[in-house]
């Protein structure tokens, strides 16, 4: 009953997609504001049902419902709450309903905080949002419905995938769902501003703190990642430039740059066309990452749901969706003048250049996911297209944007002196370089150009921002939000690069054999000393567990326990790594095989400054969070409910005066 | 209307029909580093005779094909009557490299019992207990197909079970290819 409850509640919710698609569109065509206040009730009618219908799969993982195919196939009674509730979302159907689910909540919130946005407008962007859901729900209908039952329910189902049953992969996927997704309400201001022939600052307006909040669950999302592919897969690494890793970051380069640039047609009502095209790009980009992991076109080890049938309605999809836009743009584009002029020395052609390297960036990083695949196509061979790609080309891409990042915060806008920017800048650039060649020559054994270079740009971008924050006049508690933000975006930026750079050139990593209660082994001042290996029984597996003893310096310091574990019939085995995790360093061992006598392989890292990389995407999506609360979003709704005020006061006035 | 701005289209059009063509493709077979490469020596105990050793000198002058299998492994057994029927007709000297099964802990003998039962294709059987010639191949999944040509060159590499359109399509003209070439 629960689970046609929710698949009833699904087709509903696609009829008010429909509804919410086509009369607030049609309403402004034929004049008929009834058929545009549709919009609203709509959008908020879709949450309602595609949360009934989502809490009723809910509700069927966690009471074991065998006779739903969805459950039988990836859950089971053993399986704690917790990833009953996330083995939703980790297959295709399921992850396809947190989808349209997000979507919907995208709209509600839309709906709900907009009383700034005319109402044309708004009608326009809900239409918009609504085709994107009709889309997602006619694809869950028809090829993928997340309810359907099996005529002779298992006593027991299948188990996970072990990889899924873990805390940090419950809520990776909704983190970077929420960043997909939130994409679209940007793409849809874009959309609704370029059907309306209007695109003013006032369209960046109303997108920015939308977008905003898109890219902080991306960051999070993308941060959360790559920790627990660190962590789980016990390869010890942290970014693999897997294809679905590089769908998860295209949207993100592009969302940051998309960000930027809508500043630059707010303030300064310029490049109006490109930061269009941005948003659509930024969209388009996650339905591809969509389409990546659910196709099996490339070759990935997060593609677990292979599938040619519904990787070509995917495929439709994004080629309507897209093409319908560019359509719509180079119909559009051509009529747009920016009307703010700006000389070579300017904040504009500052936030120029770092979009055009983002974008570059994103274009290179694209060719290279898609490279195996042009050449299968083209009848060449099959190839991968390996990290040394991405390495090379980040290099030069990432240090033009990084040195932008740090000069662009102090460009004024239209136009600048050379002069007056290269007196502010030399004191941080100096103090960069003093840092980039000092450190390593005082801490590290090998120097290495790509070690300097890597504290050059990060100290560069974090010194700039913390100038520019004091600069800023005002005291730290009375400067405007954006500003924290800002400040807080580039220092995280500036912590993550000191992170890759510190642990990709220092990381030290072996694969030794080791023999219980035998000396153990030396990296630098730690020691390592395998006591024993033993039987372990977890909450839903079992594991072979090792306890070893490290000791710094001769002293002891930490037992880790790394484990292999083993998740029950029909999965492979797990590597859990036992990590000791420290600001500066940590240390890493996993448990390899036994290798006769007693003995066992095990690998050990040493990885310093593993941890920026990650502590830098919190703090950028801190920084992205304080930007989107900023308190002139909150003002333009403030003066736009005391201008309906008034307009409504001089309504009743002039009722007055007439009656 | 100006052209450029039909860029982005264009790009969209040319996106759309690279990954409907990939739909096509079967793009699971990722090609090894090994290609082209000496296939790496092994000389691993016989399975049955383990008195008796078998290693790749011993394979020299012919083609030949190094199949990666266990007990253990389900997709084995899913490709085991294809492999067989493809070693069976086109007369292909085939070793079998046990990998981390037979003499393990955990695997003991399994092999033998589950050879017995789907039959022996294979023309030897090395014995790989501690997957050292496994890593040595770079086998990152058990099943795995090699083939290898005359000269001792690992020339195509197929990973995951082999199915009956892989060997229609690529391994039986490849290995009536390599024959043609010179030792």
């Amino acid at each position: 009953m629960i689970p046609e409850l929710g698949h009833f509640a699904l087709i509903l919710a696609l009829s008010i997609a429909m509804i919410q698609a086509i009369f607030p569109l049609a309403g402004i065509s034929l004049g008929k504001p009834q058929w545009m206040a549709l919009a609203k009730p709509a959008a908020r009618a879709q949450f309602l049902l595609l949360g009934i219908s989502f809490a009723c799969l809910v509700y069927a993982f966690v009471t074991d419902d065998f006779s739903v195919k969805l459950v039988a196939s990836h859950s089971n009674t053993q399986m704690p709450i917790i990833y009953k509730v996330s083995a939703l979302w980790g297959n295709h159907e399921g992850s396809l309903l947190l989808w349209a689910f997000i979507l919907s909540g995208w709209g509600f919130a839309v709906s709900v905080f907009s009383r700034s946005i005319p109402t044309v407008m708004l009608s326009r962007v809900m239409s918009v949002m609504g085709f994107v859901g009709i889309g997602f729900l006619l694809f869950m209908i028809m090829t993928s419905n997340p309810f359907e039952r099996l005529p002779f329910p298992p006593p027991e189902g299948r188990t996970l995938n072990p990889l899924l049953q873990d805390f940090g992969l419950a809520i990776h996927p909704p983190m970077l769902y929420m960043g997909y997704v939130g994409f679209s309400v940007a793409f849809s201001f874009a959309i609704a501003a370029m059907l309306g022939g209007k695109l003013d600052a006032a369209w960046a307006r109303w997108a920015r703190p939308w977008t905003n909040v898109a890219w902080i669950f991306l960051t999070g999302g993308i941060t959360l990642g790559s920790w627990w592919a660190y962590y789980e897969l016990g390869w010890g690494g942290w970014w693999f430039w897997d294809p679905v890793e590089n769908a998860s970051l295209l949207p993100w380069l592009v969302g940051t740059a998309l960000i930027h640039s809508l500043a630059v047609t707010e303030k300064r009502a310029a490049f109006k066309s490109w930061t269009v095209l941005l948003a659509i790009f930024a969209f388009s980009l996650s339905l591809l990452g969509t389409f990546l992991v659910r196709s099996g076109v490339l070759t990935s080890v997060h593609s677990f749901a292979a599938d040619p049938e519904r990787g070509l309605f995917i495929l439709m999809f994004l080629g309507v969706t897209v093409g319908a836009s560019l359509v719509l743009y180079a119909a559009r584009a051509p009529k747009l003048k920016s009307t703010g002029r700006f000389d070579l020395i300017s904040r504009e052609v500052g936030l120029l250049v770092n979009n055009i390297a983002l974008v570059t960036l994103t274009a290179t990083v694209l060719l290279g996911t898609l490279y195996p695949l042009i050449i299968d196509a083209l009848g060449m061979g099959k190839i991968s297209v390996g990290p040394p790609y991405f390495n090379n080309i980040s290099i030069p891409l990432g240090t033009v944007l990084l040195l932008m990042m740090g000069a662009g915060l102090f460009i004024r806008w239209k136009k600048d002196k050379p002069e007056r920017l290269i007196k502010i800048l030399r004191i941080p650039a100096i103090m960069a370089l003093v840092m980039a060649v000092v450190l390593p020559l005082l801490f590290v054994p090998e120097f290495h150009w790509r070690t300097v270079l890597g504290l050059l740009l990060a100290s560069w971008v974090a010194l700039t921002a913390l100038l520019w924050f004091s600069s800023q006049g005002r005291s730290p508690f009375k400067k405007p939000l954006s500003v924290w933000g800002a400040t807080l975006a580039h220092l995280g930026m500036a912590v993550t690069v000191t992170g890759i750079t510190l642990t990709s050139m220092y990381s030290i990593e072996n694969d030794v054999r080791l023999e219980a209660n035998k000396p153990g082994y030396v990296v630098g001042e730690y020691e390592f000393k395998f006591v024993k290996v033993e039987n372990h029984q977890g909450k839903n597996y079992k594991a072979i567990r090792a306890t070893v003893d490290v000791f710094q310096n001769g002293k002891p310091l930490e037992t880790l326990y790394p484990e292999k574990r083993d998740y029950g019939p029909g999965t492979m085995p797990m590597t859990e790594a036992g990590i000791d995790a420290g600001f500066f360093r940590d240390l890493f061992i996993a448990l390899g095989e036994p290798v006769g006598k007693g003995a066992w392989s095990f690998r050990i890292y040493h990885k310093p400054f593993v941890r920026w990389i990650w502590l830098g995407g919190i703090l950028m999506a801190i920084g992205g969070l304080l930007a989107a609360f900023d308190g002139r979003y909150r003002r333009t709704r403030k003066i736009f409910l005391q201008e309906r005020k008034n307009k409504q006061a001089n309504k009743v006035a002039k009722q007055g005066a007439t009656a | 209307m100006k052209k450029i701005y039909l860029l982005p289209l264009i790009f969209l059009i040319l996106l759309v029909a690279l990954l409907y063509r990939g739909f096509s493709l079967d793009s699971r077979n990722v090609p090894s580093p090994f290609i082209g490469k000496p296939a790496p020596a092994f000389d691993l105990p016989r399975l049955y005779q383990e008195n008796k050793r078998i290693s790749t000198e011993k394979m020299k002058g012919q083609v030949w094909l190094l199949n990666v299998f266990a007990s253990w492994c389900v997709s084995c057994r899913a490709e085991h009557k294809v492999l067989t029927r493809f070693i069976r007709e086109h007369k292909v000297p085939t070793i079998g490299l046990n990998y981390k099964d037979y003499g393990t802990k955990e695997y003991g003998k399994d092999v033998l019992s589950w050879l017995g039962q789907l039959g022996n294709p294979y023309t030897y059987v090395a014995v790989d207990t501690e997957g050292r010639t496994g890593i040595d191949w770079g086998v990152y999944g058990v099943p795995e197909s090699f083939v290898v040509d005359k000269k001792g060159i690992i020339r195509y590499k197929f990973t995951g079970p082999v199915t009956q359109k892989a060997v229609n399509e690529i391994l039986v003209p490849l290995v009536v290819k390599l024959r043609k070439e010179p030792a």
